[in-house]
């Protein structure tokens, strides 16, 4: 799931600048998950720009902003209300704040900060586990992705800051690379760490990402 | 031994023990100071590591201060991180390195992003050392990562760096073996202060050829310590080294004064030492006297 975290009310007010009338739209998977942009925080919104002597036109909470006809739709929907207000706010992420763009040639606003791909270990904690990078080695890394786990993405083992398997970068985390060579000790495949690993093949992650699956 | 790269190269080549020392280059392009603490070491030692944005603390360009170092006649190892170069960057500056006559390189994955002055910077790691040490020896082997041929190959004698006292050790033991593998000649190590650590680090890596420098670092205060131990990563100063420069009446000789303990313990497991002073560089004669 796709990790959003709200922008501070300052900020959006600023971007919403001389926008009087603001239509709201929500999402209803990822951004309902983390708190950041389901009904209860499209409410909360609609409050605060209320207060901040903003006129709400209206709001929708869509099945999934990410969908582009889907978010075409619903909008269409709600043609009056859209086009009584001077900018469209969007509490998605940033594929759900495009996917409204695209749709409505009208001022879009961000109102979330998108900030990764997420696993839920608990009711609102939440863990990047996943970057994305187009070539999955977790097959030779126990399962434990040290592009990700490693801040600084090492392929080949830990780096010197490493002491104690604890990281550099944080004395409280484990080292991604101490999690796998125990994982990898444990299921008795030491000869996966003697393999030395190429670097990484950027050209897997073009931007912007396409895909079309075949007919 | 074939044609010796350096004079570091020669020396190791034939075991003559040999002492380096650390001198970080200006932040800013004066490099006064730089040239006159290089050239006070250059007698007593036989390489000087220019340190490469130590710490992600943005200074003036490695490359750039050791050709400096190299019209002067003082012998540079050049510091070469990860962290803020992509592949292209690398070679590019390594060749550039090459055509200027550096022959010393230590290959380096880089301290992160977060401990130094440029926090909010994108860090890069596009290679990690072991990729870097690789690419290097392609570029010596007269080709790029990308299989294009080069005119005119590099020749490097190629170092890595060494935590022998970080655990466990048999984690760093794997990457230090891909090191080696990848054509690191020799280690530069992070500062001793557990001799057996030290031994037990040479005795499984003496095998493989590969030489020790060991690093010494200076303390001048029981504060310093601690702020190092808080703020620098790789660094770890035991309490009771901190302690005792506690209760010195006169820490900066204590601090002289373990440093030379330490150097004459790590002599017996290494074929050199490597001194960090943390900017007092003129001291270093008095350690290497103290050992020699």
């Amino acid at each position: 799931m796709i990790i959003s975290q709200k922008k501070p009310l300052e900020t959006i007010l600023e971007s919403l600048g001389e926008s009087r009338s603001v239509f709201l739209i929500g999402c209803a998977k990822c951004a309902t998950v983390c708190k950041s942009g389901g009904e209860e925080e499209v409410w909360q919104m609609q409050e605060a720009l209320h207060s901040a002597g903003r006129e709400v036109t209206g709001s929708i909470i869509i099945d999934e902003a990410c969908h582009m006809l889907r978010v075409g739709r619903d909008l269409r929907g709600k043609q009056q209300m859209v086009d009584d207000a001077d900018a469209l706010l969007v509490m998605a992420c940033g594929a759900g704040i495009q996917s409204v763009s695209a749709a409505v040639p009208k001022r879009t606003v961000a109102a979330l900060d998108s900030m990764f791909l997420g696993n839920i270990r608990r009711f609102g904690q939440f863990e990047q586990k996943c970057s994305l990078c187009g070539e999955c080695i977790l097959s030779e890394t126990a399962g434990i992705c040290p592009v990700t786990a490693c801040p600084k993405g090492l392929l080949n083992g830990p780096c010197g800051g490493m002491d104690n398997g604890r990281c550099e970068t944080d004395p409280e985390a484990e080292c991604a690379w101490a999690q796998i060579f125990s994982r990898i000790t444990n299921d008795g495949r030491e000869m996966d760490l003697d393999r030395s690993v190429p670097p990484k093949n950027y050209a897997k992650i073009p931007k912007p990402g396409k895909l079309t699956l075949p007919k | 031994m074939n044609n010796p790269l350096s004079n570091l190269h020669r020396k190791l080549a034939v075991s003559e023990f040999v002492f380096t020392a650390e001198v970080c280059p200006p932040k800013g392009c004066d490099t006064s100071l730089f040239i006159q603490q290089s050239k006070a070491l250059a007698g007593v030692v036989d390489a000087i590591n220019v340190t490469d944005n130590q710490g992600a603390n943005m200074r003036i360009s490695p490359l750039a201060a050791s050709a400096l170092l190299l019209r002067e006649g003082i012998e540079p190892i050049l510091q070469f991180t990860c962290r803020d170069r992509n592949r292209l960057a690398l070679q590019s500056d390594l060749l550039g390195a090459a055509a200027m006559g550096i022959t010393n390189v230590l290959a380096l994955t880089g301290d992160h992003i977060s401990f130094g002055d440029h926090k909010t910077a994108k860090a890069v790691f596009d290679l990690d050392s072991v990729q870097l040490l690789e690419g290097i020896r392609m570029l010596q082997g007269g080709t790029d990562l990308s299989g294009k041929k080069l005119e005119g190959a590099p020749s490097f004698f190629t170092g890595a760096a060494a935590a022998p006292e970080a655990e466990p050790f048999e984690l760093t033991l794997f990457k230090l073996n891909k090191k080696i593998a990848a054509g690191a000649g020799f280690f530069q190590t992070q500062a001793i202060f557990n001799t057996v650590k030290l031994e037990r680090f040479s005795s499984r890596l003496n095998p493989s050829g590969v030489k020790i420098i060991a690093g010494i670092l200076l303390l001048k205060s029981a504060p310093m310590a601690r702020f190092i131990n808080k703020n620098i990563p790789g660094l770890r100063i035991p309490d009771e080294i901190i302690c005792e420069l506690e209760s010195s009446t006169n820490p900066t000789q204590t601090g002289i004064d373990i440093a030379i303990r330490l150097a004459r313990a790590a002599k017996a497991h290494s074929h050199g030492l490597h001194i960090m002073a943390m900017g007092r560089e003129e001291v270093i004669p008095e350690i290497i006297k103290g050992v020699i």
